[in-house]
Parts: C-alpha cells; structure tokens; sequence
C-alpha cells in the first residue's frame, strides 16, 4: 500500500526548480509515518499509565545495563571499524594473492547469525570443548583448577561474537565507498606525493566518511537490539533488561519506556555524528571512474595482508561452519524430519521480497528528502528508519499495534459502509512478516542508499532538471544508475538480515508457517546446536550465493559506469 | 542514457516478480473451517506436536500453531475479537494468569476438567488449567558431595557451599518462580537473605540453561546446581546426543524440603481463548489434554509428571522415586512474581 502511494505521486511532472510543500514532500511523510508506525506505537505504549518501574531499576540494575551496553558498544564499534575498514582498503586499493576471493569472502560471516557463532565458539572452547581438552592432553592437567583459560561467556566474549559477524556491514558500505570514489581525487594526491598511507588517511577515508558512518551506526544498532548472544553469554545489557522488565516484572509499559530511552539515545547518537561532519561536502565534482590501479604488495607485505583478511573469515565463518557442518553429518536426520525445502523456499521468498520492497522505500524516502531537503522531512525519513535499533520481540509488539489497528480501522469502514465485516484481512499473514522486515530492516537499506544518494553531486540533479526532466525521471535516468552499487548492497543487507531475523517471525507469522531461522531456533533454543546444527547451516549457505553473486554484481556496477 | 533504460527492466521485473509471489503467497492464509482448532503456543512446537497428532488422529480436528516466545499476549490483544486462536498453550502457568487478568480468556467449568486436574492446579474461577507438573530440584554431584549434606533449599545458602553451586539467571521464569515460592514460605526478608547466600556461593556467572548447569557439575565447575525434572530425563536417555548421558550419570537428585513444605512445582497449562471461533474444539482440546491418555505420553515422552491423579508415572519418572510437592497454590506464585524479580535484582543474581 506504501509503494503505491508512492507510485502515484512518480508521475512525471512539470520541471520546476523549486517546489512547495508538494506531492512528493505529502508522499514522503506518509509512506514514513506508516513504517514509523510501530515504532511509534512502543513510544505510545511507553506513555500509558504503569506503575513506576524507574526507583527500583535506578536503585538495583540499570547501572550496570547501561555499563555493559556502552562497553560493548564501544568493544563492537571499534573493532567492526579497524576490520571493516581495514579489509575494504586492502582489497579495493592493494594488489596481493587471494584478493578477488577475500572480495566476496569477506562479506560471509554476515550470513552467520550471532547467536549460532555464539553457540559454536562455547561448544569449541569451554572445558569440555576439544579445544580444552587437547590442552589437558597436551600439558597433563586434571582439572579446571589447573590451569586459567579464558571464559567465552563474558562481556569480551560477546564483543569478539558480534565483531566477527557484525564487521561486514562496516566493509561492505566503505568498500562501496573505495570503489566510487573518482580516480581524480586519488590521481590528484599522487600528483602532490601522497604515498599509500597518506592516501588514506588523508584522501580516501574522510571521502568514505558518511558511509564508514552509515556502516558503524548500523553495527551499534545491531549490537543495541542483540538478545540472542547477551542472553547466551548471560551479559545483562539495556536489551536484556528491557525483556527482564517485560516478562519479569509483568510490565510492558516499563518495557517500551526502557526502549524509547534506548531510541533516544540512538537519535543523539545520530545527531552527535552528524553534527561533527556538518558544513563538510562529500560530493564528487566528477563520475570518472575507472579500475583503480591498486598498490602492487610483495612479499611479507602481501603476506601480512591476505592474513589481515584471512583472519576475519576464518573466524567468522570456516570455523562456525566447520562445527556446524561436523554436527550437520552426524545429526542430519533430525532436521530432514520436516519438509526442509519448504522452510528454504519459505526463508528465501520472504527474504527476497523484504529486500526488494526495503530497497523502494528507502530509495523513495532517500530521494524524497534529496529534493526538499527540508529538516522536517530529512527528520521524517531517518526516524522512520530507527525501528532497526529496538529490540526485535518489542518492535514486534509494535508491529501487532500498527497492524491491528490498520485492521481495525478498514473492519469499521467496511462495516459502517456496507455492513461487512472484513476481519483480520493483515494480521497474521505473510503481509504482516513483510510489513515487519521492511520496519525493522528499512534502516539498512535507508543507510546504503543514502550513502549512495550523498556522493551525487546536487548539481547533477540541477543539470538533469534544467534539461527538462521531471523529478521521478531524474531519479529513474540519473540517480539509480548511479548508485547501482548501494541498491545491491541494499538488497544484500536486507536479505541476509531477514533470513536470520527470529523474535518478530516468530509472533507475526501464519499458523503452521516455518522459515529456517523459527526451525532452528525449536532445538537452538534449548541449547542443543547439534540438532539445530543443519538447518543453522543452511540458514549460513542460502545467505552465501546471494553474498557473492551480489558482491560480483557490485563490483561490476562500478565498472561499467 | 542506456543506463536509465536498463533499470527500468530492472525495477519493472522486479514489480512483476513482487505482484507474482504475492498472488503466490495469498494462498497460505489459514481459511478458518469447521473441524479445526487454532493454538497460539509459548511452547515449543515440538514437544507438544505427538500429543496434537493423536488428538487429531482421535477426533479428525485439524490443529493449526503458531509457537512464539513472546508478545502473544499483545497479539491476542490487538487482535481482538477477530482473532483465529482458540486456544493458548504455555510452558509456565504465570503467562496464563497474565492473560487471564488481561481479559483475554474464557472461563471453561466442565467436569472432566475438575475432576482431572486437582484445585490447585488450576484458576480457581476456570479460567486456565494446568496441564503437566515439573519440580524444581537440587542436583549434585556423586563424587563430591556426601548423600544427606543438603536436604532443603535454604540449605543453598550455607556458607560451606560457597564457589560449589551452578544456577541459571535468577530473571529467569523458573527460578523467578522458585523465589516467589521461599518468598511464600518465608517471607520476603528471610527470601532475600537466602538469595545473598546463594549469590554468594555461586561457582560462577549465572549463565546456560539448566542443562547447562548439569554440565558444570559433570565437568567438575561446581558440585551443585538447580534444574527442572524433565531437563534429567532428557539428559539421562538422551539418544541423539549420548554425551549428555554422563552429564546425568554424574548427578544424584535431591528433591529438597521433603520434611517441610515440599519441593516446588511448576506446571505448563492452557486456556480457551475469550473469543475463540471454535470453542467446542478448543474445549475437546484441552479435555483430551488433562485425560489419562495423554497425560501418561507427557510423563513418558517429556518426563513431566501428570496432574491428574492416578496416572502411572513413566519408568524414568518413577526411578527418581515418589515426593512430596509445595501444595502452594499456583496463583499465589503468579502474584508475588514481579517482587521476586525485584528481590533478583536487589540480590544481583545475576
């Protein structure tokens, strides 16, 4: 129903340079409002009288949520951000043996959702792991007392988990980022004696600025909303006590206040970020690009940077997928008792979808604000992205909200005009996931996109508009053409994103109605990986091929223009 | 402009393939008919699954789930009399007497029920039932912990225990129960002086579930730990993963209180949904639910006890031998549930 509100207002219109409060500012507000909705429906709940939970939280734990939540913020950050940016410089910008396979390799470990590496790094390293007992063999200890070994359950341990999956979100946005930037600007500093290093820092990194941000921002909502790991590793952070709150004290007035805090807090962030690179230009006078030459690495060098890539992928993906697949052999029945395609063809329809619709609200909304640029409607459109940084079972109870209340107000016309009821016509149905996906994941698309849109000059848009192009078809001609890369990276966000997504699957769906991440979590809810061990896997393999062809494809896009 | 002409295909396909799988995915709306009748579940799918097959077998009412962790509370809620389900499964009590109070059940008064399922275990105004009984229990290890060193809960506290005992976060709905209980038997004072000690005495971090904590005590972490009964069982005869079999080997069970109150119980449960399209199915439900049949298969299947008395207790259950339950009233545990996660949190049991 968005996308055609959208729709309607893509009529190629007459060329104006500047317009009032018009169509395209009502449509972006609308289509915001309705994917802010939920959101909104949690601050709602947050307001509706409860009894005060804030004495008791201030007085016993909410010290230490807040604690562990920025510790593990800023543990997760930083690290995303050396990887993330480190890797994409190494393989935009240097030459070395394995780069064309770490250039799609590297984005795997997305595919692994966080609570599946958490479950595979105890199961490897806890006392009774292999890990720890080849020790025991190796040195003759007897006992736990005999020796320190480092324990995964902790605040560090779940900081290492989330980088290791989280980091590609920051190298796939900057890599983007490497690769759009104009060869000019690079020749330029060659020109005045930039080496590699100088390059870098001083060139190629502030250009990248927005998107290494984009990428970061997104990484910290993640690390926000996580339960899965937190709950494993039993690190009581803001989202856990947010469900504590719910569940334990019976209160989701408490819950939702404890979430807008949480909103807050991100929208500072935000504004914190943005304010810091304001008055800056990250636009590029010029398109021209062309196959970066590449520095030429040899020897130890090279060595040192397919390690520095290595690394990454091998702890983020070959080893998880290592002891899912040993677990996978020896437990396979399990999983092949249910109708196993469905559930792939299920996870991967749903996935698909989410990403295409997410990719035309975000260019929408994106392209919207680009032509007023007006704060309100630049406000409007970022909020209605924030959904990704609330906890997934909470946003869920917002969805149900929204929903039913859309559901609700269509029941009533229909019945005050025709005397029909219309029932539930969307909740409980695969629309509803959809709605869900796009609310949650619209972030991630929002981000990719308008990193893309941020690197297009305006006067591009000036030249397209004085030529006599409308706003829709300079959107059409010039600006999806140009930010080809970013859609795809989109997509990919999305679609991975949606195939690992669990808390909001679980209450929207239909009856009788499994994806592979709601199978899986029937035995890795209860801690038995091995039984869960298949369809994990399979939940890490379907989110593979589209990884690599959309990295192929990104690499391509950049190419041909 | 070739560029613009390509995304246009490119857009436009993509519109296609949207409008075409949605036709596709139209079609999975579960139409409702007679014959059937629809779960909302906060238990996992699987360990209730033999049960609604035999049902169905029995009857030929088609059963419909969806199981969900959280919020179908507020689903049920907003939806509203429109909504599909008719009937809510829970793995703890406490969810039903939340949406009991949120209006959100029916009061079912039939005899087979009342006569199945004791007073105790259920709304005293039928508006929920309690289904299966599972006891809060003390386990340690054989090796390092002498038979009869510690016969009561409180006994967790003592000082002697202190760095030997493994326990999972004390936010959880089980030992957020166990708490409400010492609260009722004690006091909230005496309940949370008892839950210092415990903190105190804890091996480690509070983390896993409660078969992890089993795992502790076999890998020699702690010499002590408190689990559901079942989470035995399952380890015991694990077929799929016989690993789990020594974790249990390792392990004697105590089943604390036996001179006093009793040991805790914890029941799983279900209601009928206060607008439910199929009331007489839901019903027929939860009547072959509490009758002796399948009451026999939970014991047997989930290692849970029967709630209905007379019911042979499974092999397994009966070798961990007869005892002495909490006669505690199932509600009064829901009520004192947010002071004893409020006590949880004084503690930092966590």
């Amino acid at each position: 129903m968005a996308v055609t509100t959208g729709a309607q207002t893509l009529r190629p219109g007459k060329p104006r340079a500047r317009v009032r409060f018009g169509s395209w500012d009502a449509a972006t507000i609308v289509v915001a409002a309705i994917f802010a909705a939920p959101v909104l429906a949690v601050i709602g709940l947050a307001m509706a009288p409860a009894e005060d939970i804030w004495p008791h939280l201030i007085d016993t734990v909410l010290g230490g949520y807040i604690a562990n939540t920025l510790i593990v913020m800023a543990g997760v950050g930083a690290g995303t951000l050396v990887t993330g940016v480190g890797t994409a410089w190494l393989v935009t910008m240097c030459q070395f043996p394995g780069r064309r396979i770490f250039e799609w390799a590297l984005l795997v470990p997305l595919a692994v959702p966080g609570y599946v590496i958490a479950y595979t790094y105890t199961d490897l390293l806890e006392y009774a792991g292999p890990v720890q007992k080849a020790l025991r063999v190796a040195f003759g200890w007897q006992s736990a007392q005999d020796y320190g070994f480092p324990d995964i359950r902790t605040i560090g341990g779940a900081v290492a988990m989330l980088t290791l999956v989280l980091y590609p979100y920051v190298y796939l946005l900057s890599r983007a980022a490497f690769l759009g930037q104009s060869i000019c600007a690079l020749e330029a500093g060659r020109t005045l004696g930039h080496g590699p290093w100088r390059s870098f820092w001083h060139i190629a990194l502030p250009l990248a600025r927005p998107a290494i941000a984009v990428g970061v921002a997104l990484v910290l909502m993640e690390t926000l909303n996580d339960f899965g790991v937190m709950d494993y590793f039993a690190v009581q952070t803001f989202t856990v006590g947010i469900y504590n709150t719910w569940l334990g004290m019976n209160s989701l007035p408490g819950a939702a206040q404890l979430s807008t805090v949480l909103l807050i807090f991100v929208l500072v962030l935000f504004g914190l970020e943005y304010a810091g690179r304001r008055g800056q230009r990250y636009h590029e006078a010029t398109p021209r690009h062309q196959a970066l030459p590449g520095y030429r690495l040899r020897g130890p060098r090279a060595a040192a940077a397919a390690i520095g890539c290595g690394l990454p992928v091998v702890f983020g993906f070959v080893v998880p997928a290592w002891v899912l697949g040993g677990y996978a052999l020896r437990y396979w029945a399990v999983a092949l008792e249910r109708n196993f395609f469905t559930l792939v063809g299920n996870s991967v329809l749903l996935s698909a979808m989410a990403a295409g619709l997410a990719l035309s609200i975000a260019l929408f909304l994106s392209y919207g604000a680009r032509l007023k640029g007006g704060a309100p409607i630049k406000a409007a459109t970022r909020f209605a992205a924030i959904g990704y940084a609330v906890p997934g079972a909470v946003l869920a109870v917002g969805v149900v909200m929204a929903l039913a209340w859309f559901d609700r107000a269509v029941d009533f016309l229909s019945m005050s005009l025709f005397g029909v009821s219309t029932g539930l016509i969307v909740s409980g149905t695969v629309v509803a996931l959809l709605f869900a996906y796009v609310t949650r994941f619209l972030a991630l698309a929002h981000g990719a996109v308008e990193a893309g849109m941020g690197r297009i000059t305006p006067s591009m848009d000036d030249a397209a508009r004085s030529l006599g192009a409308s706003a829709a078809a300079t959107l059409r001609r010039v600006h999806i053409p140009m930010i080809r890369g970013s859609a795809l990276t989109a997509i990919l966000l999305v679609f991975v994103d949606t195939m690992k997504e669990l808390p909001m699957t679980l209450l929207l769906r239909p009856f009788n109605f499994d994806t592979l991440a709601t199978f899986t979590y029937q035995y890795a809810g209860d801690e038995q990986l091995e039984e869960a061990a298949l369809s994990a896997l399979t939940i890490v393999i379907a989110g593979i091929g589209p990884v690599i062809l959309l990295s192929l494809a990104i690499r391509r896009s950049h190419r041909v223009i | 402009m070739k560029y613009g002409l390509n995304k246009n295909n490119w857009l436009s396909r993509a519109a296609l393939g949207f409008a075409a799988v949605f036709a596709a995915l139209g079609g999975t709306a579960a139409a409702s008919t007679v014959g059937e009748v629809n779960i909302y579940s906060y238990r996992q799918e699987f360990l209730i699954r033999p049960f609604l097959d035999r049902f169905t077998k029995e009857t030929g009412i088609h059963v419909n789930v969806v199981f969900a962790k959280k919020g179908i509370l507020q689903r049920l809620k907003q939806e509203g009399r429109n909504t599909p389900a008719d009937v809510v499964l829970t793995a703890g009590f406490s969810r039903l007497q939340a949406l009991k109070d949120a209006g959100l059940l029916q009061r079912v008064d039939l005899a087979t029920l009342n006569a199945n399922v004791p007073a105790r275990y259920r709304d005293p105004q039928g508006y929920w039932t309690g289904l299966t009984l599972r006891s809060r229990i003390i386990v340690y290890s054989k090796d390092r912990v002498a038979p009869g060193a510690i016969r009561r809960y409180e006994d967790l506290a003592d000082p002697k225990w202190k760095g030997k005992i493994c326990v999972r976060t004390g936010s959880h709905a089980y030992n957020r129960a166990l708490v409400a209980s010492i609260i009722a038997a004690n006091g909230e004072a005496a309940a949370e002086q008892w839950a210092r000690g415990l903190v105190a005495n804890f091996a480690r971090k509070p983390q896993g579930n409660d078969r992890a904590q089993a795992k502790a005590v076999y890998e020699g972490v702690c010499d002590i730990a408190v689990m559901n009964t079942y989470y035995f069982g399952k380890m015991k005869f694990n077929k799929k993963n016989p690993e789990q079999r020594a974790w249990a080997a390792s392990l004697k069970i105590l089943f604390p209180n036996q001179d006093g109150r009793g040991a805790h119980v914890n029941a799983s449960g279900a209601g009928v949904v206060k607008y439910a399209k199929n009331r007489d199915n839901a019903v027929r439900l939860l009547e072959f639910l509490s009758d002796s049949h399948a009451q026999e298969l939970y014991a047997s299947r989930n290692y849970e006890y029967p709630v209905k008395a007379g019911v042979g207790w499974s092999d397994e259950v009966k070798s961990w031998g007869l005892f002495k339950a909490d006669d505690l009233a199932l509600v009064r545990i829901f009520e004192l549930g947010p002071a004893a996660q409020r006590l949880i949190d004084r503690v930092g049991w966590r």
